[in-house]
């Protein structure tokens, strides 16, 4: 299972990438591969606030429904407008061009609630 | 991520799910886990959804071959007179004046007029009948047809001896007939007998993908042989019932368990015209009744962007009334949108109507017609 060790993870498999104070989020390589091919992604909009573990986007696939969970509490600075018409980036390169968003967060301390790269090995191999 | 929802292929036949020691297996199962398939419960038997990906597959499908094991499905051979027998008062289409070598689409209804399956019934000889119903109802329609053919009549199972493959795709018929240049001669809904691999098994050009394509019954226990000569093929890809849902949905055809279900009938499903009015069958007089006014009608519906609207989803007005359900719906690479069928009121199962989908009525759709691909190499001429 590709992971990506420079990043932070959370139960419902999204990652992060944290650069000053703002977090990209995406799903992980576990996800996609359980969605299958992904056909829509409904995204935020910018400056919409969201929070820890709170459902904020949807992405759709051939045959099933998912809802996607903020990592960190924030404001929404940009989403990923490629995926509008290319939603299969996700399953194509979850960690890279399949982006979800970018979140600008305040507090670090909510870092402490996500898993890092050996914790998410772990959990999924815990799972299943 | 939230939980993984999976909706759009139910059990197939609204059967209660079973365990995965209870489910039934194809004898190529262990074929499609060298294949890596995902499997999934479908009708009581463990099936491939999908191989390489079902968007992947759908491709393959429409512009090149696929090969789907539908061994899952049920097969009866009926021997009678067509009306001694009682046979042609058990099916909806009219077979009597069926020539041989043709096959025809129809039901067979239960006392209140539902549907027990949707089927198609090949004249394999003047008094011999080949009958191909769906895998998760095939007990229960083996039980109507022994209830009602008379003492004239002998009806045989023989879901489990024979296996089933569809090979579909415009380059179908030219990978078929490597393994018998007289297939080429089939024309649409016909069939024949063919020596393939040394067996003389059946051969149907039918399908249920909307492409030039095949069904080719197979002895059970020899199937493997034809799904590995067949994919050594570079040609063939493998494809699973999650690209074959997609691919029917395009086309508007009826999936059993969802379109057509033992509450809902043909008619109200917009199938009048594989129901023989002029013959008597079973349940008629309810269903000449509903003929006089149907409440609610089967449309199709194209969602305004790339989100899918879902099977049992509800269906509601502009002005927010609850107008009906969603039976079927998925992707469709065809039109880049979201695409369903599903039961609407009838003063609103207007072409261009506007309909919101789903809690929250979030998705915006409109009612289109029924048929949403109609790009595809189905009747190809022989």
């Amino acid at each position: 299972m590709e992971l990506e060790e420079e990043l932070l993870y959370t139960k419902e498999h999204e990652w992060v990438s944290i650069e000053g104070n703002v977090a990209t989020v995406g799903i992980t390589e576990y996800a996609q591969e359980a969605l299958g091919d992904i056909t829509f992604a409904q995204l935020p909009q910018i400056d919409q606030e969201v929070e820890q573990f709170e459902e904020f986007a949807t992405v759709e696939s051939v045959k099933a429904a998912s809802d996607i969970f903020a990592p960190l509490t924030g404001k929404v600075v940009e989403v990923n407008v490629a995926l509008e018409d290319n939603p299969g980036l996700i399953n194509k390169s979850c960690y890279n061009k399949g982006w979800l968003v970018k979140i600008e967060f305040s507090s670090s301390d909510e870092q402490s609630n996500l898993m890092n790269a050996e914790e998410y090995r772990s959990f999924l191999e815990s799972i299943g | 991520m939230g939980k993984f929802l999976p909706r759009g292929i139910t059990d197939g036949a609204g059967l209660p799910m079973l365990t995965q020691d209870q489910l039934k297996k194809t004898s190529l199962f262990e074929e499609h886990l060298k294949l890596k398939a995902k499997m999934v419960p479908f009708g009581g038997w463990e099936m491939p959804v999908q191989y390489e990906g079902i968007l992947a597959e759908y491709e393959h499908t429409r512009r090149g071959c696929a090969l789907f094991d539908t061994s899952h499905m049920g097969e009866f051979l009926i021997k009678g007179d067509v009306l001694r027998s009682g046979l042609d008062r058990i099916v909806t289409m009219p077979i009597v004046d069926m020539p041989l070598n043709v096959s025809r689409y129809g039901f067979i209804l239960n006392d209140q007029g539902g549907t027990i399956d949707d089927l198609i019934v090949f004249r394999v000889k003047e008094d011999e009948w080949f009958i191909v119903v769906n895998g998760g109802t095939t007990e229960k329609d083996a039980l109507h047809f022994k209830k009602y053919l008379t003492k004239n009549a002998s009806f045989e199972d023989i879901s489990l001896k024979t296996g089933k493959l569809d090979l579909q795709g415009p380059l179908s018929r030219d990978i078929l007939a490597q393994f018998n240049p007289e297939v080429k001669r089939l024309g649409y809904f016909t069939f024949d007998y063919f020596d393939i691999l040394g067996e003389k098994v059946l051969v149907s050009r039918t399908g249920y993908t909307g492409e030039l394509g095949y069904e080719i019954f197979f002895p059970w226990e020899k199937i493997k042989e034809l799904w590995k000569s067949l994919l050594k093929d570079g040609r063939v890809k493998p494809a699973g019932l999650g690209a074959r849902d997609v691919l029917r949905l395009e086309m508007g055809y009826s999936l059993y368990g969802h379109e057509l279900t033992d509450n809902i009938s043909p008619l109200e499903a917009g199938l009048s015209r594989f129901i023989d009015f002029n013959k008597d069958f079973r349940a008629k007089e309810i269903l000449v009744k509903q003929r006089e006014g149907l409440k609610r009608k089967l449309v199709g519906f194209t969602s305004l962007n790339r989100r899918s609207p879902r099977a049992e989803q509800k269906i509601y007005s502009a002005s927010n009334e609850e107008i009906g359900v969603v039976t079927s719906g998925s992707f469709s690479p065809a039109l880049n949108k979201g695409i369903g069928l599903g039961f609407v009121r009838k003063d609103l199962a207007v072409v261009g109507e506007k309909i919101f989908i789903g809690e929250g009525k979030s998705l915006e759709a409109v009612v289109s017609g029924r048929i949403f691909f109609k790009g595809g190499s189905l009747r190809t001429k022989n």
